[in-house]
Parts: C-alpha cells; structure tokens; sequence
C-alpha cells in the first residue's frame, strides 16, 4: 500500500519525509513497546506507535523502520523531526486511535506483520 | 582494525542510541553485510538503553576487525544480582517512568542473546555489570 494511501485513509497529515510518499509498503505493526519492535525481524514495515518520543525514532533507526504512523492526535517535537529527517524517515501523524487505525489499514488490504 | 569509545550516562534517555548510530554509520561505510549491521545495533541499543534504565553511567567499547564485531559495554551501576534471572523473558525491574518510553518489557537481554553470537554478562551487585557481545561475519 502506498503511503499516499495511507495518510488519506488516516485523515494524517505529513510531518516530515514527504519524498518517501509514494513509497509502496507491504505490512505493518502496531505497538507502543518498543522492547517488542526492537525483536521483530522485518523489512520494509509500517510502524503505527501511539508514542511521540525520541525513542520511537532512534528504534526505527536500528531496526530499519523508515515509516512511522504517529496515532491519537500525538505530536512530535522539533528536535524528534530533525532527527528523523537526517534518517531519511516519513512520519505522519493521525487523529484516529490505534485500534482505529490499524482497523482502517486491515480492512483495506495492508498486511499484518504476523 | 577499528576501535570506537563513547561514554554513556545513566538516565540520559536523549543521548540513548547515539552509540548504536554512531556504529551503524562507521559499518554501512565499512561495507559489512547489513544483515549484521542490524543484529549488531539492534542488540547494542538494548545494551545502551539497559545502562540509561538501569545504570548510573558506562562506557561503550567496540572493536571491528575483519571477521567480527566486538561490542563490550561497562557500567557503574546496581549490578544484576541473579543474571540467569535477569535473562528471563519478561523479567524487569524497569521504573514507571521507563515504561513509559516503550521499555521495562523484560526482552532486552534475551533479544541480544538472539541477535548476537556470544553474549556474556558479567555482574557485581553493588558496583556495575560489563556486557560482552560478538558479532560474527
Ligand atoms: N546494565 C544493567 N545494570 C543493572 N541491571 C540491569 C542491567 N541490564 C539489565 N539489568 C537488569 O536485568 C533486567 C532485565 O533486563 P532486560 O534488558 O532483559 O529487560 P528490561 O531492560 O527491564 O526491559 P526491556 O529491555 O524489554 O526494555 C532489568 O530489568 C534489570 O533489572
Ligand atoms: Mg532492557
């Protein structure tokens, strides 16, 4: 699904990282526990985190997650958008709640990570 | 062969993850296989929030030679009284405050048992506790 998709389905705005917007993603993992992302062995994968911190940045880094959803109206602070600009990352930011969230992206076809 | 030093502070949750950057960078220009670029700052990240949860500071040291990755990390801290407890999925002392960030889950240990080849934990309770990985290519 391209990321394009994503931000209308989410009613999201673009924060940072809006050259990555047709990027194409093929599943996604919802989740506030970074401990849990940081065990994942995936590529390629849509991060929808409920967290605004400078740790959701620097996990997504080690982990090679270059796409964040940023759920429930959170938002980032400048210094957290600079980092991920250096990264190279697309964060959005949505009104909806996670369960919302991931909900719309299920039922349109975005995989689950398992 | 390549050494890199950097010095990390118990608490400091801004600077957590410099250390790991840092590495990736010097790797990916290295030219090192990215599957191991992954495992190793995935597993070394853990390590340094480890010392920014649980430690009051510590010292990174990581030697990259040809054919491995030594990550050691040294800390002053509390120390890990039972380590084989300490490496049970789910086991956590971590503070509501660090739980908070996303962490105190009880993974980091055995995800870095997972992610590298050896892990070594070494503990006095007390004074600190000096983590030891190795990464092979
Ligand atoms: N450097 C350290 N100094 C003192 N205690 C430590 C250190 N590293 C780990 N521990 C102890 O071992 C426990 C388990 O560590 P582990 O990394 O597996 O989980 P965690 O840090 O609590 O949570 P997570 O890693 O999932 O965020 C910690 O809760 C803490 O009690
Ligand atoms: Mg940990």
């Amino acid at each position: 699904m391209k990321i394009e998709k994503i931000i209308q389905l989410l009613d999201a705005k673009i924060v940072c990282g809006s050259h990555r917007i047709s990027d194409d993603i093929s599943n996604a993992f919802s989740s506030d526990l970074m401990s849990d992302v940081l065990t994942l062995d995936a590529e390629n994968m849509l991060l929808i985190t409920g967290l605004a911190n400078v740790q959701i940045i620097r996990t997504a880094e080690v982990a090679e997650i270059h796409h964040l959803v940023i759920v429930r109206n959170k938002k980032v602070s400048e210094d957290i958008v600079e980092l991920a600009n250096e990264l190279n990352m697309i964060l959005i930011e949505s009104p909806y709640s996670m369960f919302k969230a991931s909900g719309i992206l299920y039922a349109n076809g975005l995989n689950p990570l398992y | 062969m390549i050494e890199l030093r950097f010095i990390l502070e118990g608490g400091d949750f801004d600077r957590a993850g410099t250390a790991s950057s840092e590495t990736k960078k010097i790797l990916k220009q290295l030219n090192i296989d990215p599957r191991v670029i992954k495992h190793t700052v995935v597993a070394l990240y853990e390590a340094e929030v480890n010392i920014a949860a649980h430690a009051y500071r510590g010292e990174v040291t990581i030697t990259v030679s040809d054919h491995q990755i030594v990550a050691v990390l040294k800390d002053e801290g509390p120390g890990i009284a039972d380590i084989k407890r300490a490496m049970l999925e789910g086991f956590s002392t971590a503070s509501p405050k660090v739980r908070e960030m996303g962490f105190g889950a009880g993974m980091g240990l055995p995800n870095m048992k997972k992610n590298a080849d050896v892990l070594e934990v070494e503990s006095t309770p007390g004074s600190g506790t000096t983590v030891k990985m190795i990464f092979d290519f």
